[in-house]
């Protein structure tokens, strides 16, 4: 309960409508209440002394407060409406933009699915607990005791008598809803699996198709759907226990009034009008008692979706600007690159990847790193725009520890391509232009051309085409020359690339490399490559082992001088 | 035919998830087949149907019961006791009451236990079918449809129709038909009061209407403005790294900004036609029952009738019209159900192009010692209107190794996929020591021809698991065999359970080259008597490169082999390399044969012997 007591602030500017919620509700719960009461005035009033002129009224009256509650909860429901909405968006805005700042590590350590069912389901069930839990945990727990007195004083023993049958509703349907919440999260559970199997299936169709293994898929999938079968019918005849009880109690408990009732009017300890309107308020018992389970176990719920919530907004973002920031003069910006005794590790590892870098990348120079896979070389690129953290040493941009400057001012003057190239969905020029917002038609063509990735033109809508997850799908080497051409276009002092040719052919390759010749002249660029031909760009070839840069020099001196060079470059 | 019915078979299949307009008799043709496809799922439990529909109308019928047992008790049970101390009417009635308690108890509780079973019976099919129906479906539909698309289908479409179930697809039924015995019981009890009940239908059939086609309206608004939300969402944290790298956040934020406020203006719309309709209900009722009260006083005063029976009213209106409010909360359930299962019978009713054969043919005799001999006879295929190959002539004698080599577009993955028959050639035929492959049935076709792609796609589960994918029955020693015979044994020894280490999701835990020798791994148990290999090394670096290529040399020992790369490294291991271009053979002949002359080929390996040096 204290997780949803801390998002109470996004209750705060919506006060005015919680207050008038919360008075319609109660409004329209004393109309409910009355109107039982007016049926026994014309019962006992107008009908048993043939009193006409009094009908009229009375019913009046009836209507009067029936269209009142009606039109209170219609005001209750609209406000309603509004407020939970504008909660749910809020706290998913601020979500969002929290999720932003956070380290990309984080973004690791975190499968996508669990920030989703974070943004999306969690809060939807805090937004049903804030608009509807909480108006009926309070309005319900008052009609019911309203209910209780108001029979208590028609007839006290039959009251208590109703009162002590319906008590025991609210633990038996609160039992309910919580065995019911944990049958479905295990079907939720169970479905998920399924999914993943399904999604397995689906994905590496090529693969079962290619080694025929079908049927096993399929025994797989039918095992994992019959478990999901087996919970829900489990479900289905918990739901089943439980309608049944909720037809039994109430019908039972009009039952018992029936004859006890029948036997007080005989008596005249309560008279006619008063035995109809009490069973109709019996009636009215119900809800509140149902709801009350349901309403209970949907605020655990909430804190519970409220606590998932929370442990996000509490993780601190670990890589961010300095209090105070350094900035270095345009006049001294020339883009030189260096790194000092740099290691790292991972969090969870015990081995340092990188244990004791030294690299110095003079400006407009381009260098080469290459190294086996698993020796670091990713990871010694994200540690420039700082998408990682160094553990110790330093990285110096023309002499400043990048540390020093705003993150916004560092990731300006370093662009990156990786090899996993990631587009967004928005047209091709909007991804191109990311880091250049004020590109010119000419530079977008001239990077578009660089990077080899002029078929965008002849896309649909050329340049304006939608691509990324809801748009045109490109293929990988596509993909890699249009995240190659936004490198470019946002011509920063420092250019990283990951490997960002691996997925062409050796023809594309061999003219991106060209055209990056020319356009490496004058950038500083630390570019990964596994191939010989890429190497090819580079004024320094740096080989990464163990967690050092092993050796440094050209291409032919690292073939002649370096055996773990000429092992990694030379097939037999 | 008229214009507005379809042609039958234009829109068989997923044809009609491409409609950009549904027209009525496209709409009453995909209402035939969800119709078709759920009346045949039902037919087995047919016994079961009728006994739970019958349990529905028992339930009804005692749900009707207790306010009129009231009114008679108030009628005939309290003047004989307050006349004579005689309880045996209201004894009689009492316990009428409560048997009809009991009742109704009891059949509450098997119907609903009851449809849950059968209607959780008939998903668990309907994901079965599903499930085995897309294995058969040829891979060119796979890539056409998409993966996203198979999974919807089977996740949440088959989920929305468990849910139609599951909310009580039985107690509304049930509510109906209370629905009707009350209002039927009601005119006969007395028919001036009875109508003026039923008048409440007026006003709430016409505003159940308008709720019904707005909210549908509303509902399909604030499902496809979530799913922008969470596309976005999602695509955001994918690529955070790129997102922070090129300092998207503004954008990002600006973007996702207007997705909630459209989703958060979609889904106030649709709460607020909930807002004004319930609550309408409600506001039927109230002033129903203060007419009754008066009215039926009134009747009561004039002796037309018996307090009792107003009594009855009352409590009959009650709850009255709430089943038109369960309806129209039913109705969005309804609704994705339908449209569900309309997507989904269009899923099963498309055919495999790469049926299954109806006769099929044996395979001469074993060919683990020398592979088989493969034939493409005048093969002529294409992607829609572009030909890819013209006709292609090509014969590979049993065991030897072929490199295709050639610019991308050549039509070098499309052979590839031709022999491992993920299409069938448009004309002309392919053979396997002279069967054609679309006599050979599925199972053994793929245990004779295995082809690995660069997409080295690993299952959830244990490195072993994986390796035995390429053939069930392999006992851990085969494994550990075949891990060794490709090089892989000592880099998953080193892992930390060793064959026993699960590789995560999709294989994440391992590196694209760790999991490619892998599957290679996998394709070396399967020991198939033909091995494609499609761009199968591209994504390893060279040292793995090397390792695997030793291990090649090895595993094509004996089989019929088809290489496709563009490292001549790997190109280097082949009997014999064929040069295409777009569809056509140019140059054919051995390695050294083609460096030695004039053609492509040896241009190529000249410029690839040249980065080397």
């Amino acid at each position: 309960m204290g997780a949803l007591w801390r998002l109470r602030g996004y209750l705060k500017p919506l006060r005015l409508q919680m207050i008038v919620m919360f008075g319609a509700a109660i409004t329209s719960v004393a109309a409910e209440i009355t109107i039982p009461l007016l049926a026994k005035g014309i019962i006992d009033g107008a009908i048993a002394h043939g009193n006409r002129r009094l009908l009229l009224p009375l019913a009046l009256a009836a209507i009067g407060l029936g269209a009142a509650m009606a039109l209170l909860n219609m005001v209750r429901r609209w406000i309603q409406a509004d407020a939970v909405a504008q909660i749910e968006k809020t706290i998913r805005d601020d979500l969002y933009a929290h999720l932003q700042r956070l380290h990309a590590s984080f973004h690791d350590a975190w499968q996508s699915g669990q920030l989703l069912s974070r943004a999306t389901t969690d809060l939807s069930t805090i937004r049903r607990f804030a608009g509807f839990g909480l108006i009926f945990l309070i309005t319900n727990i008052l009609q019911f005791t309203a209910v209780i007195v108001l029979l208590v004083q028609l007839n006290w023993w039959l009251g208590l008598i109703t009162a002590g049958v319906f008590a025991p509703v609210f633990p038996v349907c609160f039992r309910f809803e919580k065995r019911y919440k944990v049958l479905s999260r295990r079907v939720q559970d169970q479905q998920g699996d399924l999914a993943t199997v399904i999604e397995e299936s689906a994905t590496g169709i090529r693969v079962l198709k290619a080694l025929g293994r079908g049927r096993q898929a399929a025994a797989r999938h039918d095992a994992q759907a019959t478990e999901v079968y087996k919970t829900q019918v489990e479900k289905a005849s918990l739901l089943g226990s439980f309608w049944a009880l909720l037809d039994l109690i109430p019908n039972a408990v009009i039952c018992v009034i029936l004859v006890l009732g029948t036997v007080a009017v005989s008596k005249h300890a309560l008279s006619l009008g008063g035995m109809v309107a009490f069973i109709t308020l019996a009636l009215q018992l119900v809800w509140p008692v149902e709801a009350l389970g349901y309403i209970i176990a949907s605020g655990q719920e909430a804190a519970t979706a409220a606590q998932r919530v929370l442990e996000i907004f509490d993780t601190a973002p670990q890589i961010i600007s300095a209090e105070q920031t350094v900035d270095i003069p345009p006049a001294q910006r020339r883009g030189h690159l260096e790194f000092r005794h740099v290691a790292f590790t991972y969090p969870d590892a015990a081995e340092p990847v990188l244990r004791d870098i030294d690299l110095d990348l003079q400006p407009g120079k381009t260098v080469v790193l290459t190294g086996t896979t698993g020796s670091g070389k990713t990871t010694l690129l994200a540690l420039v725009p700082r998408l990682t953290e160094v553990s110790a040493g330093t990285v110096l941009l023309d002499g400043t520890d990048i540390r020093e400057l705003s993150l916004p001012a560092l990731r300006a003057a370093v662009g990156c391509a990786f090899e996993d190239a990631t587009l967004f969905s928005a047209s091709v020029r909007e991804n191109v232009t990311f880091g250049a917002p004020d590109a010119t038609e000419d530079q977008i063509e001239a990077a578009l051309t660089a990077a080899q990735a002029r078929f965008t033109y002849d896309l649909p809508w050329g340049l304006d085409t939608r691509i990324g997850e809801q748009g045109m799908a490109l293929s990988g080497g596509q993909r890699q020359r249009v995240a190659l051409a936004r490198a470019i276009l946002s011509r920063p002092e420092v250019l990283i690339l990951d490997d960002p040719l691996s997925a062409l052919d050796v023809h594309t390759e061999a003219r991106v490399t060209k055209a990056l010749h020319e356009i490496l002249d004058g950038v500083t660029a630390l570019v990964v490559a596994h191939r010989p031909s890429t190497v090819a760009l580079a004024d320094t070839v740096a080989l990464l082992s163990g967690g050092v840069i092993a050796a440094t020099g050209s291409h032919h001196d690292l073939l002649e001088s370096c055996p773990e060079y000429v092992t990694l470059m030379l097939a037999t | 035919m008229t214009a507005t019915v379809p042609d039958q078979g234009a829109w068989r299949g997923v044809a009609a998830e491409k409609a950009d307009e549904v027209t009525s008799g496209l709409a009453a043709l995909l209402r035939e087949r969800s119709w078709r496809l759920l009346s045949g799922l039902l037919r087995p439990h047919r016994k079961a149907v009728t006994l739970t529909v019958s349990m529905i109308v028992v339930e009804s019928l005692a749900a009707l019961v207790g306010p009129w047992l009231v009114g008679l008790a108030i009628d005939n049970g309290i003047p004989p006791l307050v006349r004579s101390r005689d309880s045996t009417p209201l004894l009689v009635i009492a316990s009428l009451f409560a048997v009809a308690v009991l009742v109704q108890a009891l059949t509450t509780r098997l119907f609903v236990t009851m449809t849950g079973r059968v209607g959780q019976r008939v998903v668990l099919e309907l994901r079965k079918r599903l499930f085995a129906h897309c294995l058969k479906l040829e891979v060119a539909f796979h890539e056409d449809y998409t993966s996203g698309r198979i999974i919807s289908r089977q996740t949440s479409d088959v989920e929305s129709i468990s849910d139609l179930f599951e909310e009580g697809l039985d107690s509304l039924i049930a509510a109906i038909l209370t629905l009707l015995f009350v209002g039927t019981s009601m005119l006969l009890l007395n028919w001036q009061l009875g109508l003026i009940v039923l008048a409440g239908f007026i006003p709430l059939t016409w505003l159940t209407a308008w709720f019904r086609r707005e909210s549908e309206g509303a509902y399909r608004q604030s499902r496809e403005a979530i799913a922008l939300v969470i596309v976005h969402f999602v695509e955001t944290f994918g690529g955070i790294r790129a997102v922070q790298a090129f300092r998207r956040e503004g954008r990002n934020q600006q973007i996702f900004d207007g997705l909630g406020e459209d989703y958060a203006v979609t889904s106030r719309r649709a709460s607020r036609l909930i807002a004004i309709y319930g609550p309408s209900i409600t506001l039927t009722g109230n002033v129903l029952t203060g007419v009754i009260l008066g009215y039926g006083g009134l009747l009561v005063i004039d002796g037309d009738i018996k307090v009792g029976v107003l009594a009855t009213f009352v409590l009959y209106l009650g709850r009255f019209f709430d089943p038109l409010q369960d309806v129209s909360q039913f109705y969005n359930t309804f609704q994705s159900a339908a449209s569900g299962l309309e997507k989904i019978s269009g899923l099963l009713e498309q055919d495999p192009v790469v049926p299954e054969p109806a006769d099929p043919a044996a395979l001469p005799g074993s060919a683990i010692q020398h592979g088989r001999r493969v034939h493409f006879e005048e093969v002529e295929f294409g992607y829609r209107d572009a030909t890819v190959l013209p006709g292609l002539e090509l014969d590979i004698p049993a065991g030897q190794t072929v490199a295709l080599v050639g610019e991308t577009g050549a039509g070098k993955t499309t052979i590839a996929r031709l022999l491992g028959r993920f299409y069938d050639p448009r004309a002309g035929r392919i053979t396997l020591d002279d069967v054609d492959l679309r006599d050979l049935p599925d199972e053994v076709l793929r245990g004779e021809i295995i082809v690995i792609t660069q997409e080295n796609y690993l299952f959830g589960g244990t490195v072993g698991d994986n390796i035995r994918l390429g053939r069930p029955d392999a006992t851990d020693e085969e494994i550990e065999a075949a891990a060794r015979a490709i090089g892989a044994h000592d880099f998953i020894a080193a892992l930390p359970e060793g064959y026993g280490t699960s590789v995560g999701k999709r294989g994440g835990r391992l590196s694209a080259g760790q999991r490619q020798i892998i599957s290679f791994a996998r394709a070396f148990l399967a020991a198939p008597s033909v091995l494609v290999l499609d761009e199968a090394t591209s994504l390893l670096d060279i040292p793995s490169e090397r390792l695997v290529q030793a291990a090649l040399r090895t595993v094509l020992t004996g089989r019929t082999a088809m290489i496709i790369a563009h490292r001549l490294s790997t190109v280097a291991i082949a009997d014999r390399v064929l040069v295409l271009d777009h569809g056509r053979i140019i140059e054919d002949g051995s390695p050294a044969e083609l460096i030695g002359g004039t053609g492509q080929y040896a241009a190529l390996h000249e410029s690839w012997a040249a980065s080397l040096a």
